[in-house]
């Protein structure tokens, strides 16, 4: 009643949610600290090759059935010649 | 005669292993398969108690593995059940007492002898776990619709994937479809979207089972309670055959009353 009139989530979902997060760093063992270290080592790797824009760099782990993929999406910075804006999805 | 060899594991404790394995042993055996359940929690035996059959014990697990009695000696048949047996866990000794090869070489003998193995895990991802998957053709994976439950069943099937051991099939145990509705319990499809695996059985939560306990008389000896039918649908599935999953939302108060003793 109290979480309807606060409108607050049902408990089953945040169990969801913490658990899809759980789930991911007790597979791959690593932490989200570790996850932000190896973007910053792969921002600067890139970084050496073409020029990107660090603050717009997300890489996640997704779930496919019971394996793991990680996933970077790392927004390449525009050109004055190029139109519009690129980006590289690098998938590892 | 060649045994299937099926193990109930779940890495978390008092999800409900050892009532599984006595009420999916007994559905299996009503069926007229011919079945041995083996107690792999030593020093902490209980599925003699469920099973109503704790007087009944001479010799245990440890006994036959380490020769001071015959296999069939240690095979404590069922009241109810003729073709139901049970070898129970040594209690006054730990799990390093058994070995993983031991059980197999245990298993191997008694295929000859029965339809069924199923084998009782005791919590944990250790030893006792260890020697309880060794001999397995099949192993279930007991969860609650909780996290802690869910967590620990993802790491145990992680494990049995790389024992080459999977893949697990997966039970779902106390689910409680009010709660469920309401949104403050993970639903089955919640579960299945987390762990990513088969699903082979849900059993409601059911007052009844704490009834049988008190008794020692499995619920799945009789058809009524809705936790009695799920098992011995787990049953029907092991053996081969397509059975739907049950309606749970559709428990009116009528079938609730029914149900209870």
């Amino acid at each position: 009643m109290m979480a309807f009139l606060f409108g607050r989530k049902k408990s089953a979902n945040s169990a969801k949610e913490r658990l899809q997060l759980v789930l991911i760093h007790d597979r791959t063992d690593m932490t989200s600290a570790e996850l932000n270290s190896l973007k910053d080592d792969l921002i600067e790797t890139i970084s050496r090759h073409i020029e990107i824009d660090p603050t717009a760099v997300t890489i996640n782990v997704a779930q496919d059935g019971r394996s793991q993929r990680l996933v970077a999406d790392i927004p390449l910075r525009t050109l004055g010649h190029r139109r519009g804006r690129e980006s590289g999805r690098a998938v590892g | 005669m060649t045994a299937k060899v099926v193990t109930v594991a779940s890495g978390k404790g008092g999800v409900g292993k050892t009532t599984s394995v006595a009420n999916i042993a007994v559905a299996l055996a009503s069926r007229g398969q011919k079945v041995t359940c083996i107690d792999g929690d030593i020093g902490l035996r209980n599925l003699d108690v469920i099973l109503g059959l704790e007087n009944r014990i001479v010799y245990d697990l440890v006994d036959v593995i380490e020769g001071r009695c015959r296999l069939r000696q240690a095979m404590i048949r069922d009241k109810r059940l003729p073709e139901l047996y049970l070898i129970p866990a040594a209690q006054t000794r730990d799990k390093t007492a058994v070995s993983p090869s031991d059980m197999v070489r245990l298993c191997d003998e008694l295929r000859q002898e029965v339809d069924w193995i199923i084998i009782d895990s005791p919590a944990g991802i250790e030893r006792g776990f260890k020697n309880a998957i060794a001999a397995a053709d099949r192993v279930l994976v007991m969860t609650n619709p909780e996290v802690s439950a869910v967590r620990d069943a993802d790491r145990v099937i992680g494990l049995l994937d790389a024992e080459e051991k999977g893949p697990a099939a997966l039970v779902i145990n106390r689910l409680d479809p009010a709660m469920v509705k309401r949104g403050d319990m993970l639903s089955v499809e919640d579960v299945l979207d987390l762990l990513a695996v088969e699903l082979i059985g849900i059993i409601p939560e059911d007052e009844n089972v704490i009834v049988a306990s008190n008794r020692g008389q499995p619920l799945a000896l009789d058809g009524k309670s809705k936790a009695g039918q799920a098992f011995q649908n787990i049953a029907r599935r092991l053996m081969g055959e397509q059975v739907p999953f049950m309606d749970l939302e559709s428990q009116n108060l009528f079938q609730r009353l029914l149900g209870r003793k």
